[in-house]
C-alpha cells in the first residue's frame, strides 16, 4: 500500500500524447528543511509537452518539490536535498551545473504576479539581454514580440510596452510574468499557484495559454484547485506529507484513483 | 433583568468613549505644548539672531592724500591713521582725549581695510577725496540697533546728527571668518569647515555603511559571526558621540599622527559616528522590498548580484537615501566628538584644504555662545539659523528625492 520508498512513478502515456519523452526523471529525491522531512524519496518520471498538475494538502512538499526542479530552494540556507533530479540526462544538483544556466533552461511563474517595477518591454527583455540571447535591438524586439505574442498578451499592451508592468491588471501581470518566463527560451515551466491571486476571467484566460503553451513546453503546476487541475493537465500527481502518492492521467486520476488517500482527498473527505 | 444589563452595558459604552475622548485630548494637548516650545524657541533665536544679518555704515569724506599714500606701494599704506584722522575731522568740536578715545572706539577696524580695498583695486583715486562708508564697531552697532549701552548715548546722538547712518545687509557674516570683533566675525571659515568634514565623513560613511548593509541583508551566512556583528553594530549606533571623539583622539591623532583640529581627522570621526546610522537604514530599506522582486529574477536567471544590483537596490534606493540624509544631517549638527578633536580653536583663517586647522558650524556657534561681547549673542543665534535653515534645506531635499524616486510594486 505504501509505495513511498523509491518506488519509481513513471506515468502511462496519457492518452492525449503520444510519442512524448520524459523530460525530468527524479531519483529517491529527499528534500529538508533544517529538521523538517519535507519531500521523501521521491522517484518520478515527467513527460515533455504535457502539463502534470502537482495537488495535495497544504503543506504536503508539492511546491518544495516544484522549486527543486530550478533549484530556488538554494535561496533557503535550511534546505538541503539528497537524491537526484536529471534533466536531459544530466543531473542538475551536479557541482558542475551552473545554477544561473539551469534557471534559462526552468522557467518560472509564482503565485503572486510579480512583474518587475520596469516597462513592460524590460521585464521581457530582461531575461534575454542577461543570457545574450539577443545580438541587436531589433533581435530582441522579435524576442520580447513573440514572447508577449505566445503569452497572449501582445495586442492587449503594444501600444504602451514603455509603460510599467505594474500598471497592468493582475491577470495581465501574470500573463507578462510568463512571457517573461518564455522568452529566455526554456523547456521546462514550473508554475506555483499562477492563479491564486487572480478573478475567474483572469484565471480562464491563464488556463488557455497553459493549455498553448503545452506544445513546446513541459509544464509543472501546482494548484490547489482540482477543478484547475482537471481542466488544464494531463497528468496529475498526488503529494500527502512529503509522499508522491500516485501520478498518473487526469482523467483516470479523478475518476479511478487507485490509492484511498488521493481518493479520500478529491473527494474532499480531508484536505 | 434585560433593564440591568442594558444599563450596566450603557455605562460601559459611556466609559469606552469618555476613555477615547480623553486620550483624543492627551494627544492634542501633547501636540499644543510641543507647538508651543517650538514656536517660543523659533520666535526667539530669529528676533535675537535677525539682527546680527545687519551692519551699520556711515559715509564719511577722507581725502586720499598722496603725501600720506605710497602711490606704487597701496597696499602697505597707513590708511588707520588716514581714516581715523578723516572720522575726527566730522567732529572738530571733540577734543578731550577721553572723548576723542570714545570716538575712535565707535569706527570699527574694518573701516581702513574697506577703504585699502577700494584704492588697491582703483589707485586712480589717490590724490582726490572720496566718499565713503565706514563700518562702524559692534558698540555703535548695537546702540543704534536699540539694545546695548557699551556705546555712549550723548556721543552716538552727535555722530547721528554729524554724519548720516545707514543700515546695510552684512555679506561679512557670510564672508569673513571667525574674529575677535563682533562686527567682524564671520561664518565663512565654519562653514567652509563644515563643507570639508561633512564631505569626508559621507564620503566615507556612505560607500562602507551602504556595502556592509548589502553584504549583511543579501550575501551574508547567517551564523554566529554575522549575529555577533549585527548586535555590535546596533550597539554602535547607541554610544555617545564623546565616546567617538575619544576613540578619534586616541587612534588618528596619537597613533597616526594626523594633524589636530583638521576636517581630515573630523570626517573620519563622523564616519565612524555615521557608519552603524547608516548600515542600520540601509538594511531597513533593502529589506523592505518584497522578496518576490529578488525571486523574479532569479527565476529568469539573473545570478545573485544581479537580482540584488539591478532589482532590489533601485527599489531600495529611496530608502538608502533617506538614511544617507539622516546620517548627513547628524554629521552637520555634531559638536562633541569635534572639541575632542581639537576643531573647538579659534580660527580666523578660512580652511583652505582638509589638513588646515578649522572649525564647524555647530562648534562656532558653541564658541560664539561662550563670549562676553553683548554682540556675540546676536552673533550666536544668527548662526544657529544658518544651521537650523542648512538642515531643514537639506531635509527638504531629502523629502523630495525620496518622494521622486519612490516606486510602487
Amino acid at each position: 500500500m505504501d509505495k513511498t520508498s523509491s518506488a519509481l512513478i513513471t506515468p502511462p502515456a496519457p492518452r492525449v500524447l503520444t510519442g512524448s519523452t520524459m523530460r525530468i526523471s527524479a531519483r529517491d529525491v529527499n528534500i529538508y528543511y533544517g529538521e523538517k522531512h519535507a519531500i521523501k524519496h521521491l522517484s518520478v518520471n515527467i513527460p515533455d509537452k504535457a502539463v502534470s498538475a502537482f495537488i495535495g494538502p497544504s503543506g504536503c512538499g508539492k511546491s518544495t518539490f516544484l522549486r527543486a526542479v530550478n533549484r530556488m530552494n538554494d535561496t533557503i540556507p535550511s534546505c538541503r536535498i539528497t537524491g537526484e533530479i536529471k534533466m536531459d540526462g544530466k543531473n542538475i544538483y551536479d557541482p558542475e551545473v551552473d545554477v544561473v544556466q539551469l534557471r534559462s533552461h526552468v522557467g518560472m511563474v509564482f503565485q503572486k504576479p510579480n512583474p518587475f517595477p520596469k516597462s513592460i518591454y524590460e521585464n521581457v527583455a530582461y531575461g534575454p539581454r542577461i543570457h545574450g540571447l539577443a545580438r541587436s535591438k531589433t533581435d530582441l524586439d522579435g524576442i520580447v514580440e513573440s514572447s508577449l505574442k505566445k503569452a497572449g498578451l501582445f495586442e492587449e499592451v503594444k501600444d504602451r510596452l514603455t509603460h510599467s508592468g505594474t500598471g497592468l491588471s493582475g491577470g495581465q501581470q501574470q500573463r507578462l510574468c510568463i512571457a517573461r518566463a518564455i522568452a529566455v527560451n526554456p523547456e521546462v515551466i514550473l508554475m506555483d499557484e499562477p492563479c491564486s491571486a487572480l478573478d475567474p476571467i483572469a484565471t480562464a484566460r491563464i488556463e488557455e495559454l497553459i493549455d498553448e503553451l503545452r506544445q513546446n513546453f513541459c509544464i509543472i503546476i501546482v494548484t490547489h484547485s482540482m477543478q484547475q487541475a482537471a481542466r488544464v493537465s494531463q497528468l496529475t500527481a498526488f503529494f500527502h506529507l512529503g509522499n508522491l502518492v500516485e501520478y498518473g492521467d487526469t482523467d483516470e486520476m479523478f475518476t479511478r484513483p487507485q490509492d484511498k488517500r488521493t481518493q479520500d482527498y478529491i473527494t474532499g473527505r480531508f484536505g | 433583568m434585560t433593564d440591568t444589563v442594558d444599563h450596566a452595558y450603557k455605562q460601559r459604552l459611556k466609559k469606552r468613549y469618555a476613555a477615547e475622548k480623553r486620550f483624543r485630548f492627551y494627544g492634542v494637548a501633547a501636540l499644543v505644548l510641543t507647538a508651543l516650545f517650538l514656536a517660543y524657541l523659533l520666535v526667539d533665536i530669529v528676533s535675537k539672531g535677525w539682527p546680527a544679518f545687519f551692519e551699520h555704515r556711515a559715509v564719511i569724506s577722507v581725502a586720499l592724500d598722496p603725501a600720506k599714500l605710497d602711490a606704487a606701494n597701496v597696499a602697505t599704506s597707513d590708511f588707520d591713521t588716514l581714516v581715523k584722522e578723516s572720522w575726527r575731522a566730522q567732529f572738530p568740536e571733540i577734543t578731550t582725549r577721553v572723548e576723542r578715545k570714545q570716538l575712535s572706539g565707535l569706527l570699527s577696524q574694518a573701516a581702513a581695510d574697506d577703504l585699502k580695498a577700494r584704492v588697491v583695486a582703483d589707485p586712480t583715486l589717490i590724490g582726490k577725496t572720496v566718499q565713503t562708508q565706514v563700518l562702524l564697531s559692534d558698540d555703535a552697532d548695537l546702540y543704534l540697533k536699540g539694545f546695548g549701552d557699551e556705546a555712549d548715548a550723548e556721543l552716538m546722538q552727535r555722530v547721528q546728527k554729524a554724519v548720516p547712518v545707514s543700515q546695510h545687509f552684512a555679506w561679512r557674516f557670510f564672508t569673513n571668518g571667525d574674529s575677535r570683533e563682533p562686527e567682524l566675525a564671520g561664518l565663512q571659515g565654519a562653514l567652509v569647515g563644515s563643507l570639508l568634514t561633512v564631505a569626508i565623513a559621507l564620503g566615507l560613511g556612505l560607500p562602507l555603511g551602504i556595502a556592509a548593509a548589502i553584504y549583511l541583508e543579501q550575501f551574508a551566512p547567517k551564523n554566529r559571526w554575522t549575529d555577533i556583528i549585527e548586535v555590535n553594530i546596533n550597539n554602535l549606533a547607541a554610544v555617545p558621540s564623546i565616546i567617538f571623539g575619544l576613540l578619534g583622539l586616541a587612534m588618528f591623532l596619537n597613533v597616526f599622527g594626523l594633524p589636530r583640529s583638521a576636517p581630515l581627522v573630523g570626517g573620519l570621526v563622523l564616519a565612524l559616528l555615521v557608519l552603524p546610522t547608516v548600515i542600520i537604514a540601509s538594511r531597513a530599506a533593502i529589506r523592505a522590498v518584497p522578496p518576490s522582486i529578488r525571486e523574479a529574477a532569479l527565476g529568469v536567471g539573473a545570478s545573485h548580484q544581479q537580482a540584488v544590483f539591478q532589482h532590489v537596490l533601485p527599489l531600495a534606493f529611496p530608502g538608502i537615501l533617506t538614511g544617507a540624509i539622516l546620517g548627513l544631517a547628524r554629521t552637520f549638527g555634531e559638536t562633541a566628538p569635534l572639541l575632542m578633536i581639537g576643531m573647538v580653536a579659534f580660527i580666523a583663517d578660512v580652511p583652505k584644504g582638509i589638513t588646515d586647522a578649522a572649525t564647524v558650524l555647530p562648534v562656532q556657534i558653541f564658541l560664539w555662545s561662550d563670549l562676553p561681547e553683548l554682540a556675540f549673542q546676536s552673533k550666536t543665534a544668527a548662526a544657529i539659523i544658518v544651521l537650523v535653515g542648512t538642515l531643514l534645506a537639506l531635509n527638504g531635499v531629502a523629502i523630495y528625492l525620496r518622494n521622486k524616486f519612490e516606486r510602487r510594486w
